[in-house]
């Protein structure tokens, strides 16, 4: 009984079914007081809806969910704020143009007189901070503050405001350097050490074991179990969490020795000392013929950074790149896609997708924007190609006239990488291309990869899960704080992690 | 390649809901007035014989609003406004003007001489000058948006307020009155006992069709006003896309301009086109086009200006003073709003069955 | 000591950029016109700006969160004329102004609510206020109506003379405009009604996230800029002692000029009210300027309030650009 006591959330049996897809099946979770406890699973894992639930913004379909041992409902994140319950998101959901303690405070300044009183309000601020360790000044507009700063903010907001006892982080240190999250991490166990139970979503497992006491994994939609961190090794862990396609782990591994017979031996685009002052540093990039070169390293270190160098959003500041022998000087999309470049960009949602346009006009898009605004494809085209690709990538729609935005996540990536292969590139640049995507169809784009090499392409596949960028490449650069520090051909997954961690 | 039936491809186009209104307005007048629908054909002494009545009046007055919405619908669809339309017609009929009258400038002239039926510069020319000018007015909006990174509504205000004085400029601060017959048929003449103006009005939305339609423009305007970065990412040129939207819209505001100062033979600077920008933007949003952009149709936008109209016509019509116009028209926009608001939207939603695709994100 | 100097500029950068601006318009008129240097001119700024500024204060407000209200002219016309109607029927002034500002909060609080719980666009929202304001005002008189009523006649012809300059008055009206200046800065910067309408224009979601009152918030602004018209459509019908329907026309652009000359962004979050005084100032001094010289027409002023705008814009983006990179 007395273990009930401590649990401070207990959620049993819940269950969450959207529209035909259950992400959620019969997972229990409980959380003790003062404890840190990690939530895991790879994308498509169900540790989102899990938190959205508890937080008010999803209701479950079935389960019961008890907040310091009583039955609780919650209907709203109003209501869950009201039991102790806080989030901080990994978009600080915070106002940029108010003040660092006007952030903190908005909702309950003090007041003198029926004015705000906005000294008190910035000693009181202060004084929550240096509560967490944190020492800086208050009256800085949050948006001119760095990502790590303006989490603090939303971490002292989320205990003033909502009281919480428990505080959710979701994916906190996507943003954060080694310095910033060392700091983070102090913090909470400085909370901890205060009764704050604090629930962290991460992917980054060296930070798991560095921080948490237990973890949560999910796979599936299923809960494979909760363990202490203590007791679990890594190799254990990432069995956990990939479980059954281990098996086609080993597969891959075959099929990628086979490849690399395929690979020309002189690299046809070059980037030497390429670098772009405040997001990439110098470094050197050889991509050949029927090569997949992987790019592994945390959020944030760089890697999206040279994903858009190479297909020209962004201009370099130093360095060369040149293609075939030819210094490329014209930066843009639409230049790099006429000299076979393209990129399937990391937020589908923001720089991806056209939710209003239907399958066939996303897919034929980049190709038409090629061809300028006079060469118009004729509609007979235009639906041989969609139809070509649905089949070829397994999309699931109903029509090629369907829109875009009710496809599910998954769908709608696939759609995105049929854009792109419909440009018919030399060079394919995937950035996170498997986030959000059910394990099966994963298999079948890092399967779908390779064989792109086979045909004579070269890829660029970034992710941040380790495990695939090790299955889908010939060879691995790994990126650190903004660098690129190491680059292997040997697959060894240990060697990889400790350039990842810089140890 | 997948065939939904005509009737239903109609059903859910943009047309459709506009269409609605207007049949619904016209058989309301024809219940109130049944002589409302008569045609007849008169003998014109300048224009021959033609077709007159209250139909044709419609569409004949409503033409230069079917042109101002139809160059606004682009606009709206890259996802901007177009304040300065009504500025632009100023201009453009000052400027027609202006041409015309032999005495330009402030110089002592006979009276004579000011109305006589004659013009300064051939007509041709006159029509050339106009275009001109409007598609320059456009082509600044669009600079100051694509190129400034201004906001729409904020660039498109400076040539709204500044546009008036240049037109004042252009007639020296006078209202011009003109003389020049042939100019005159534009808004006044008959073709095969049609109005002129309708033919302009069907001209221009073939060229819109064609430029729209059978180029990748459409698409990229689409793209452009659903996503803008996206497009950037797909390798549109969105400047261009947006610069092109604009120039389109001051193409049509000068033919627009065209049409009513020759519908009443003058160029005032303070009057001409006044508040058209604000009908402009009602006749898209009746037009099923979304003012934060996407997908347009501007048969749709001309269809809800031809509404925009009729109810005009249909107030005066049913004796309704001329004061009051304006507030029916207020009840008119709460109607239009409330009926694509997103309430309204899915409470039709439950009556007409609709395919759904999986909507939700199974996971992060 | 240096770097909150520093700061101070670019957070404020543009008010004062604005306030420069306005020196500068003001003394070069000066320089050419000699007369225009008499106080007086100064002070009939303010005078013959009054509702402009009254309008353009409630605009601010709700432009700061991330709205915009096209109805001010119209409910300048409506006040104006409904005034002038009721007090030749004999209404006591007494009555008459409070239910004008009834009425302006009202139709403010009305559009609100259609603005928050139907999701109308506030574009399309106001517009329907503008036609039905003016409208209504159009259907109450056709023609301009005198008022003749003794409280308006005596406010009107007062004048209020300013103590240590000689020969230089105001009238009562010109009060309220600074007056109601006053209750904005209080309300931006000492009130968590301000507060809240400063994170709604900055993040609308997150304001929502943070438990604050967005909903109410933005129903209240607009019945503020109500209040707001009201009060400038009364001062408008004393100081022409007059009500008529086409009073007021394109007051809503001016008003938005004067906003975003004065360092206020559409997107709403960054700008003050004070900016916009200045922003009103410029105006009544290109429009003095221009009169003092006598032979630019009028519409000379419309092309300078333009290039004003695009000016400011341009100064605007240079320093949002160099905030971004400090």
């Amino acid at each position: 009984m007395t273990e009930t006591v401590n649990k401070i959330v207990n959620m049993e049996g819940i269950c969450k079914t959207f529209l035909s897809v259950q992400a959620l099946d019969n997972v229990d979770f409980s959380l003790m007081k003062g404890e840190i406890h990690a939530l895991v699973g790879e994308n498509g894992a169900g540790k989102s809806t899990l938190i959205k639930i508890l937080t008010g913004v999803e209701q479950p379909d079935a389960g019961i969910i008890m907040i310091n041992g009583q039955k609780e409902v919650i209907r709203s994140t109003q209501n869950a704020q009201a039991l102790g319950i806080s989030t901080v998101y990994q978009e600080i959901n915070l106002c940029p143009h108010l003040s660092m303690a006007e952030n903190i405070l908005i909702g309950r300044e003090p007041h003198k007189f029926g004015f705000i009183d906005k000294k008190a309000m910035n000693a009181e601020a202060t004084e929550i901070l240096r509560g967490l360790g944190v020492d800086m000044d208050v009256t800085l507009q949050l948006g001119n503050c760095s990502v790590a700063v303006q989490q603090m903010a939303a971490i002292a907001r989320a205990l003033e405001i909502a009281n919480a006892k428990v505080l959710v982080l979701d994916e906190p240190t996507s943003s954060l350097d080694a310095n910033e999250t060392a700091q983070l991490f102090t913090v909470m166990r400085r909370l901890k050490g205060e009764g704050v139970s604090i629930i962290f979503i991460t992917h980054f497992l060296n930070q798991i074991y560095e921080v948490a006491d237990r973890i949560t994994v999910l796979r599936n939609g299923k809960l494979v179990g909760t363990y202490d961190v203590k007791s679990l090794s890594r190799l254990e862990l990432i069995t956990k969490m990939i479980g059954r396609s281990l098996v086609e782990y080993v597969e891959m591994v075959d099929i990628k020795k086979e490849s690399r017979k395929f690979i020309k031996s002189e690299a046809w685009m070059k980037a030497e000392q390429l670098a772009r002052a405040g997001s990439v540093e110098p470094f050197d990039l050889d991509l050949r013929e029927g090569e997949v070169v992987g790019i592994a390293g945390l959020l944030g270190s760089g890697r999206t950074e040279i994903a858009q160098l190479l297909f020209g959003i962004d201009n370099p500041t130093g360095g060369m790149l040149s293609i075939d022998g030819a210094r490329v000087e014209d930066f843009s999309p639409l230049k790099s896609i006429g000299r076979g470049v393209a990129l399937c960009p990391e937020d589908r949602k923001e720089s991806g997708i056209i939710g209003d346009l239907t399958v066939r006009e996303n897919i034929i898009l980049a190709m038409q924007a090629g061809l300028g605004w006079f060469r118009f494809l004729k509609m007979q085209e235009q639906y041989e190609i969609a139809d070509k690709y649905i089949k070829l990538l397994n999309i699931a729609t109903p029509s090629a006239d369907q829109q875009v935005k009710n496809l599910s996540g998954g769908n709608q990536q696939k759609v995105i990488l049929a854009r792109w292969l419909a440009t018919n590139p030399r060079l394919l640049i995937l950035d996170e291309p498997t986030r959000g995507i059910d394990v099966g169809a994963k298999a079948e784009i890092q399967k779908l990869v390779l064989s792109l090499a086979e045909q004579g392409k070269s890829c660029v596949f970034i992710s941040s899960e380790l495990e695939e960028v090790l299955r889908t490449s010939h060879r691995v650069a790994v990126m650190r704080e903004h660098k690129m520090v190491a680059e292997f051909t040997d697959e060894s997954g240990d060697q990889i992690m400790q350039a990842i961690a810089g140890s | 390649m997948n065939q939904k039936s005509l009737f239903k491809r109609f059903r859910e186009s943009q047309i459709f809901w506009p269409l609605v209104a207007w049949i619904i307005i016209l058989v309301f007048n024809a219940i109130i007035d049944p002589t409302f629908f008569r045609l007849g054909i008169i003998q014109d002494p300048t224009y021959g014989k033609h077709l007159y009545g209250n139909l044709v009046d419609i569409f004949n007055n409503g033409a230069p609003l079917m042109l101002v919405a139809i160059g606004m619908t682009l606009v709206i669809a890259t996802g901007g406004i177009d304040l300065s339309v009504g500025a632009v017609i100023a201009i453009s009929a000052a400027m027609g003007a202006v041409l015309i009258n032999p005495a330009l400038g402030n110089k002592l002239i006979s009276n004579e001489i000011l109305t006589k039926n004659a013009t300064n510069t051939p007509l041709t020319i006159i029509i050339l000058a106009d275009l001109l000018a409007g598609t320059l007015c456009g082509l600044w909006n669009g600079l100051l948006v694509s190129r400034g990174k201004i906001q729409p509504m904020v660039a498109t205000l400076i040539l709204m307020v500044a546009g008036r004085g240049i037109a004042q400029l252009i007639t020296n601060g006078q209202i011009m009155t003109i003389y020049y017959s042939p100019y005159f048929w534009f808004g006044n003449g008959y073709i095969l006992g049609l109005p002129v103006s309708i033919y302009i009005v069907v001209l221009v939305l073939i060229i819109g069709w064609v430029l729209v339609r059978k180029t990748s423009i459409g698409l990229f305007i689409e793209t452009v006003g659903t996503n803008a970065k996206s497009a950037y990412y797909s390798g549109i040129n969105e400047k261009n896309v947006k610069l092109f939207a604009y120039m389109f819209c001051g193409f049509c505001g000068a033919i627009a301009g065209l049409i009513l100062s020759s519908y009443v033979h003058s160029a005032d600077g303070n009057n001409n086109g006044l508040n058209y920008e604000l009908d402009a933007i009602l006749a898209v949003v009746m037009g099923g086009t979304l003012m934060t952009g996407g997908r347009f149709n501007l048969l749709a936008s001309a269809i809800g200006a031809v509404v925009i109209w009729t109810f005009t016509v249909t107030v005066y019509h049913l004796g309704v003073p001329a004061n009051a116009l304006l507030a029916a028209k207020a009840i008119l926009v709460l109607v239009v709003v409330l009926l694509y608001s997103d309430y309204m939207r899915r409470f039709i939603n439950r009556f007409t069955p609709k395919r759904r695709g999986a909507e939700h994100e199974t996971s992060n | 000591m240096k770097h909150r100097i520093n700061r101070f500029l670019i957070q404020n950068g543009g008010v004062l950029l604005t306030f420069v601006v306005f020196l500068t318009v003001f003394f070069v008129g000066g320089r050419l016109y000699p007369t225009m240097q008499k106080p007086q001119v100064f002070f009939n700024l303010f005078i013959n700006d009054s509702s402009l500024l009254l309008v353009a204060i409630g605009m601010t407000l709700v432009i700061l969160t991330g709205g915009i209200d096209l109805s001010v002219g119209g409910v300048i016309a409506l006040v104006s004329a409904a005034s002038a109607v009721m007090l030749k029927a004999g209404v006591s002034a007494y009555i008459v102004m409070p239910l004008m500002i009834v009425i302006g909060v009202a139709l403010g609080s009305l559009m609100g609510w259609i603005i928050q719980d139907l999701k109308v666009q506030p574009f399309i929202a106001t517009l329907m206020g503008l036609f039905f304001a003016r409208g209504m005002a159009y259907i109450i008189t056709l023609t301009s109506v005198p008022i003749r009523n003794e409280v308006y006649k005596a406010i009107a012809l007062t004048p209020i003379y300013i103590p240590f300059f000689p020969k230089t008055y105001i009238y009562a009206t010109t009060l309220v405009g600074p007056i109601m200046l006053l209750v904005a800065v209080y309300l931006t910067y000492f009130t968590r009604f301000g507060r809240t309408i400063y994170a709604i224009g900055s993040n609308e979601q997150s304001a929502m996230l943070m438990g604050l009152p967005v909903r109410r918030v933005k129903v209240m602004v607009y019945a503020f800029s109500g209040l707001c018209s009201a009060l400038g459509g009364i001062v408008f019908s004393i100081s022409l002692l007059a009500g008529y329907g086409q009073f007021a026309t394109g007051m809503e652009l001016d008003a938005i000029a004067a906003v975003v000359i004065g360092g206020t962004a559409l997107t709403g979050g960054v700008g003050n009210v004070i900016g916009t005084l200045f922003g009103v100032l410029i105006h009544g001094t290109i429009v003095s300027v221009l009169q003092f010289n006598g032979t630019l027409s009028s519409w000379w002023t419309r092309i300078a309030v333009g290039i004003l705008t695009l000016l400011a814009i341009g100064a605007q983006s240079i320093f949002y650009v160099r905030k971004k990179r400090s």
